[in-house]
């Protein structure tokens, strides 16, 4: 690869290749200073900028920052690269596509158009010349509309992930996270559970519960849970009622293979949860999840940038059609992204980067206690993702995950935000609500106890 | 007063059935969520006194004076931040280690919870010494800002057969207090973390207790200093009575 250098500021900068030049390019974040690839100085990260603006964006499609022989990532990239799709940015740099993004020619349907003809490093390149405004103000011209048994991302619309976990899947004390969430207008992205061991038996326990409960109280919504994929392709030849398949991924192969995936694992779950035909309005049947650091904490980087290996992971995903993508934003902890400031500004790059790509993208904002953030930070977070129409959020009861150990937002949370904005759940859970007795004529929900509340005998069952 | 959660709180510590005002939680919530927080965090900040640490170990008749090293990490912002620093030594405390003939080195890092480490880490290595009649065991060491796998090079330099690392665990919100144990056969830089057995959990809400704990490392340090190794193939098939652990947490790196 190329080196590049910049004058600027009145000093002379060289960038070895195209890798070391987005990667100083990047604000600066405490994973990739401990990778070594971090601007130095605050006018050398600038100066990358300035480099990376003149760059012309079809650079990309010439070098690959992963080599395409040794990555099927890359290849996956490259191959699915439509052409056709690219044409009306061909020639642009970067600089210009970061302005014509922003421009009111390039609307939804623009953007739409053009997502099969941009790479992930073409978006995470642009990210990086974008101040936090600009990355909602075009992410919120991207809508992406995915359905199973609810449709997520319309416009005017907040769905959340109802996470009910619980340190030893106790069906009893999950089955009461569920009811909480209900009662405040939560799962209409999913009831997803991130089980405590990825025992078959238990994960399919944990499925028909869930399944049961779903059926029972007629909720339109899928569930999930978040077992590895291979365990799913198993549980679902046993019959179990997947609605969902699950998987993290990352941006490179070798990362991948940290995960214990590939391409073609994936390929066979999609297909075999396909063949379930489960949803009613749509067949988007996968959910992934994904966050800045996994490739490096695989030492499987290849020299990337934290957010330019995460971008890649989008090109992952996009292949599968997901019904939801969400990225964990904080969990990965403080030598990743160290701060609230620095975990804001990841959110916003991913669900800028995974829309652009033509993703259904949500976000788990959240932090660990040893990084420096708080609720106050995760307020900020969710808010400015609520303006820049993520399509859905996480919560958990008080904003607590007793299984995981790290905080992310509280059913009131989404509340709070739907109220803010002016957003509304999904509309069939909407309906599903209204039918229930859940919402005040003004469409708030009614605070309901667990006995009097129509879904009473959810919390009988529950053991109340 | 009865807000018809009683029965669910039951089968879960999950914040369920949270006071509400207009959307938001209701103060009484708030505030307990912001001490539980503040107390995690806390944790996670809170330094290591090595005094009282060493106090609390002279109790017992041990093998010797604890030594009191640092990891090359000067600081809790740098140990956040670089956890490739915290499993290496300082040069000076590399130098300060003298070389001996040992099958077992206990050291006690801060981790990410000094507080554990405080409350936990004596009573149970004296617990756990008591167990190990008849081994060479080295002085104890006391690592700041140490991570898991200093203890390789720590063990290396002392010449142990075995390190067993008592460390503070990752703060969550219900459990601030959680001490881990992590033995490696063969100790030195490099060592895998699938090279190693674990005991975590260790705390008074409901966790391992110390004598709980005590009888699971020497357990495991006696079969591994048996079979020569540490690690995914050393299962653990010992059964005591555990009590029903119910926090995960993940080892500080």
């Amino acid at each position: 690869m190329t080196s590049r250098t910049s004058l600027a500021g009145g000093e002379r900068h060289r960038f070895e290749d195209l890798r070391a030049l987005l990667a100083a390019a990047s604000p600066r974040r405490s994973g990739d200073e401990l990778a070594g690839l971090a601007a130095d100085s605050d006018a050398r990260r600038v100066a990358a900028r300035m480099a990376l603006a003149d760059l012309p964006l079809a650079v990309f499609l010439k070098e690959a920052l992963v080599p395409y022989e040794a990555d099927e990532v890359t290849r996956l990239i490259l191959d699915r690269h439509d052409a056709a799709a690219f044409a009306p940015v061909r020639a642009m740099t970067v600089g210009g596509f970061r302005d014509w993004l922003l421009s009111h020619a390039a609307d939804g349907a623009a953007l739409a158009a053009l997502a099969p003809g941009l790479t992930p490093e073409m978006v995470a390149a642009a990210s990086k010349l974008m101040r936090n405004q600009d990355l909602m103000a075009v992410a919120r011209k991207c809508r992406v509309v995915s359905a199973f048994r609810t449709t997520l991302g319309l416009p005017g619309r907040l769905a959340s992930r109802l996470q009910p976990n619980h340190p030893t899947d106790d069906p009893r004390g999950i089955a009461a996270a569920v009811l909480d969430g209900l009662l405040l207008g939560s799962g209409d992205a999913v009831i997803g559970i991130n089980p405590a061991t990825d025992n078959l038996p238990n994960c399919m326990r944990l499925l028909d519960m869930l399944d049961e409960l779903r059926q029972r109280h007629a909720i339109p919504t899928q569930s999930c849970v978040l077992t590895h994929v291979t365990s799913a392709i198993e549980i679902m030849r046993r019959g179990a009622p997947v609605d969902l398949v699950f998987q993290s991924v990352a941006g490179t192969e070798a990362a991948n293979a940290g995960f214990g995936v590939n391409l073609a694992v994936l390929r066979e779950a999609h297909e075999a949860a396909l063949a379930l035909g489960r949803g009613t309005l749509g067949d988007n049947v996968m959910y992934f999840e994904t966050g800045q650091g996994a490739a490096l904490s695989a030492g499987a980087h290849h020299g990337l940038d934290q957010q330019t290996a995460e971008a890649r992971a989008y090109a992952v995903a996009r292949e599968f059609r997901p019904l939801l993508v969400n990225t964990v934003v904080g969990f990965i902890g403080p030598e990743y992204l160290y701060d609230g400031k620095q975990i804001i500004r990841a959110g916003l790059e991913d669900h800028f980067c995974g829309k652009l790509l033509g993703l259904p993208m949500g976000v788990d904002a959240c932090y660990t206690n040893h990084a420096e953030a708080d609720q106050d930070d995760m307020d900020q977070l969710m808010t400015l993702l609520g303006v820049a129409g993520v399509n859905f959020l996480i919560a958990v009861p008080g904003a607590d995950d007793i299984m995981l150990n790290y905080q992310s937002l509280a059913f009131h949370d989404v509340l709070a935000l739907r109220d803010l904005l002016g957003l509304r759940p999904a509309p069939e859970f909407e309906a599903w609500l209204e039918r229930m007795g859940m919402l005040t004529p003004e469409g708030r929900l009614r605070a309901l106890a667990p006995d009097t509340a129509p879904l009473a005998r959810l919390a009988a069952e529950a053991g109340a | 007063m009865s807000d018809g959660w009683e029965r669910l709180r039951r089968a879960t510590r999950a914040r369920i059935g949270l006071g509400r005002s207009g959307e938001a939680v209701a103060i009484r919530d708030v505030l307990a969520f912001q001490m539980a927080h503040a107390q995690a965090r806390d944790a996670v900040h809170a330094a290591l006194d090595p005094g009282a640490l060493s106090e609390a170990l002279s109790d017992d008749p041990g093998p010797g004076v604890p030594l009191l090293l640092h990891s090359a990490a000067p600081d809790r912002g740098t140990y956040l931040r670089r956890p490739d620093l915290g499993r290496r030594l300082a040069a000076e405390s590399a130098a300060a280690i003298p070389r001996g003939e040992w099958d077992i080195a206990f050291i006690i890092g801060d981790g990410l919870s000094a507080t554990a480490v405080q409350r936990h880490a004596a009573p149970v290595l004296q617990a756990a010494r008591r167990r190990l009649h008849g081994l060479r065991l080295a002085p104890p060491v006391i690592a700041l800002q140490a991570r898991v796998a200093l203890g390789d090079e720590i063990g290396a330099r002392l010449g142990a057969r075995l390190a067993v690392m008592l460390i503070g665990e990752r703060p969550g919100l219900s459990v601030a207090d959680s001490l881990g144990a992590y033995l490696t056969f063969g100790p030195r830089p490099g060592r895998a973390d699938s090279e190693r057995n674990c005991v975590s959990n260790i705390h008074g809400a409901g966790g391992l207790s110390h004598a709980g704990a005590a009888d699971r490392i020497a357990w495991l340090a006696r079969q591994a200093l048996t079979l020569g190794l540490t690690g995914v193939a050393l299962k653990e098939d010992m059964q005591p009575a555990l009590p029903d652990v119910s926090a995960t947490l993940s080892p500080p790196g």
